[in-house]
């Protein structure tokens, strides 16, 4: 199997593209002319401080916010997305901080929100819903119970696994995790980079959004460094130490150009 | 056949017999104040409370709020608030009164009582509500004024057109077909109701079945035969009970005698008739049916209770909460035309001041009913159950002789009470 970094070695066309994005919020440029891309079975870490203007870029992506000025491509075709549904019919799925789940539904109707499996009568089927999700849940999160209670029941890695459910069931081919260990405890958070890594491996390319460079090192291919909206650069983390992405995220500067 | 016992899934944590029923404790806590109320004004009142007579006339008197609490619910459940139904509720009883007293009679020439008068002004005022109901819905989504304002102005505002319409004048009598829908001038007799009470039980335990069996199929957990056949019982005594004691309520033998004579005929000594069921009671049963398959069974409830519960989730789910807020409200404006009909059927004219405070009773019921007014919860029998026990309240305060300002004192305090009973209770089960 070819591996990430030789496909882009290759000239391969990048799944997704997104070239000189801009946007800005009341006169302040959250986002000033940024470029990444990603590469099938690839992670890309997105780094930097809060209000570097990742969450804002990568909500783009997702269709949460409209851009003023760039394009996307998705592999090689440009693509409008102005809302969350274009995102979903790009197969594009967004697992985001605040875990956007509905607290007073069950796990199946959270799964399933926005894309119920519905009878032939054109009502919702619970029934087979329930039964979908456990049958996802039995491979994510093999210890999960709490099929008939309230996702506000469950704990921070039950619900983080309801939202990479739904990302993963609905066959995400981009997927975008925006802080997705920020509310876990250690245990979990291992959970999480075990399945990043069995993502990974079928293929889907993952936007991975964290403040933690020790987790980036670990898990990403490469990584983009943002500091006040604008691209530091993108480096493959083969190249580079810890100490290379933290001067990236507080100094604003690429390693080399500090020494030079 | 699967051996239940073997079943993956076993249900660990049911300890008592409510979890064994799987019954709302919520709703058993309501059903028992209700009960504890009706039995207490029946002791006071030396046995008048709870005769056929005056629960016949408590159910046509709850079903107008009732049917407008039912569309509250998904107003409150979405963390909005509607203000304006009961000046609303106004402006459609008045386009109604207008089209069967002027607008069918003199306009199209067709006089009065003319047999399609009640279907085109209860066609009309739908239309109406709905239409008002819609641009509520279209200001507070797309516009994003909150909808405290949106309706406080509507009520302001509906409340006057409703007066502009009629000159402020009580209009009626209105279209005699029309009048059906009120309650005491539209029963179905004994022997229909009957039949339509056997009909619903079988429907009723029919639903329990399937649902029962759709459980099995995918081998989740399910309640024990037992349990299953109690709920059987329970919901059939009531559902058959409730016909029995509306049947029981006779006729007065004048008003028999003058429907006898207005057929031409002399009416037989000694002859009886029950009432039988309302239509406007099957008007709100229908509602809660809908409704309630709305809100469990269909994308468009599942979106509701999603938005009300994680606004920002629903919205990022993909889903157009904008125009869901347009939906929910255009249900809203239906409804409060619905019960317009109700309403002025009941009191067989339009008056100036049908549906004053009806906003503030049928949000007490639906809050009441525990609908969250921080969004996400509610349910339509919740509602409808909270606007029987006001009305049960008014009415037999008023039969105890309690005066006038004291009623309402007491509605008031009941209403805080209850949302405070309700904190206390959410935060003991942990639920938010």
């Amino acid at each position: 199997m070819t591996t990430p970094k030789e496909l882009r070695a290759s000239g391969a066309t990048p799944m997704v593209e997104m070239n000189n994005i801009s946007i800005s919020f009341g006169g302040i440029k959250a986002v000033d002319d940024v470029s990444v891309d990603l590469h099938p079975g690839e992670v890309v870490g997105l780094l930097g401080h809060n209000g570097a203007g990742k969450s804002t870029l990568i909500k783009v992506l997702s269709g949460a916010y409209k851009m003023d000025s760039g394009e996307i491509r998705i592999n090689g075709n440009k693509v409008e997305i102005t809302n969350p549904r274009d995102a979903r019919s790009h197969n594009i799925e967004t697992i985001y901080q605040t875990l956007a789940l509905a607290d007073n539904l069950d796990a199946a109707s959270n799964l399933f929100l926005g894309r119920e499996i519905v009878t032939a009568t054109g009502l919702v089927n619970d029934a087979a819903m329930e039964a979908e999700c456990r049958k996802i849940m039995g491979r994510l999160n093999p210890n999960f119970r709490k099929f008939n209670e309230p996702v506000s029941a469950l704990s921070g890695g039950q619900r983080q696994s309801v939202a990479i459910a739904r990302a993963v069931y609905f066959n995400a081919k981009i997927l975008i995790m925006d802080e997705p260990t920020a509310a876990l405890g250690p245990h979990e958070t291992q959970m999480v980079a075990e399945l990043i890594q069995q993502l990974k491996a079928q293929g889907i390319g993952i936007f991975l959004i964290d403040h933690d460079v020790h987790a980036v090192m670990e898990l990403c291919d490469r990584a983009s460094v943002m500091k006040n909206g604008q691209l530091v650069g993108t480096v493959d983390i083969d190249d580079v130490t810890d100490d290379d992405l933290l001067s990236m995220i507080i100094l604003g500067k690429k390693p080399g150009e500090a020494a030079a | 056949m699967t051996d239940t016992t073997s079943q993956p899934i076993t249900p660990q944590n049911r300890r008592n017999l409510f979890q064994q029923l799987e019954l709302d404790v919520r709703l058993l806590g309501m059903i028992g104040a209700f009960i504890i109320l009706c039995i207490g004004f029946n002791l006071v009142t030396d046995g008048r409370f709870l005769t056929p007579r005056n629960i016949f006339n408590l159910t046509i008197q709850t079903v107008s709020v009732a049917i407008m609490a039912s569309g509250m619910v998904f107003v409150i459940v979405t963390r909005h608030i509607d203000l304006s139904v009961g000046a609303l509720l106004a402006t459609c009883s008045a386009v109604m009164a207008m089209t069967q007293t002027e607008f069918v009679p003199n306009i199209l020439g067709l006089g009065l009582n003319h047999p399609i008068t009640w279907i085109v002004a209860i066609v009309v005022g739908l239309v109406t509500g709905t239409l008002i109901g819609a641009f509520h819905g279209w200001m507070v989504g797309y516009l994003t004024i909150p909808a405290f304002i949106v309706t406080l102005g509507g009520f302001l505002v509906w409340r006057n057109v409703a007066w502009y319409l009629t000159d402020g004048q009580t209009i009626g009598p209105l279209d005699s077909t029309f009048m059906m829908f009120g309650g005491t001038n539209g029963t179905l007799g004994t022997s229909l109701s009957w039949i339509l009470g056997l009909v619903a039980t079988a429907l009723a335990l029919l639903t329990l079945w399937n649902s029962r069996r759709a459980k099995l199929a995918h081998e989740f957990p399910v309640k024990p035969l037992w349990a299953e056949g109690a709920l059987a019982v329970i919901i059939s005594g009531a559902i058959l009970g409730f016909v029995a004691i509306l049947n029981a309520y006779e006729i007065p033998s004048r008003r028999l005698a003058r429907m006898f004579e207005a057929r031409g005929e002399v009416m037989p000594e000694g002859f009886t008739q029950g009432y039988g069921l309302p239509i406007s009671v099957l008007i709100l049963i229908a509602v809660a049916v809908v409704m309630t398959i709305v809100a469990r069974r269909t994308r468009l409830g599942r979106y509701i209770f999603a938005t009300g519960g994680n606004p920002d989730a629903a919205e990022l789910s993909g889903i157009n909460t904008r125009l869901l807020t347009v939906k929910i409200f255009a249900i809203m404006g239906f409804l409060c035309a619905l019960s317009a009909v109700v309403a002025s059927a009941r009191l067989a004219n339009h008056s100036n001041d049908i549906g004053t405070l009806d906003e503030l009773r049928v949000i007490a019921a639906a809050v009441i009913g525990g609908t969250a007014l921080s969004g996400g919860f509610g349910t339509i029998y919740g509602a409808i159950l909270g606007a029987l026990i006001m009305q049960s309240l008014q009415s037999g305060m008023a039969m105890v002789g309690v005066d006038a300002p004291f009623q309402n004192i007491v509605v008031g305090s009941v209403l805080v009470a209850a949302v405070f009973i309700d904190i206390v209770y959410r935060k003991r089960v942990g639920a938010k």
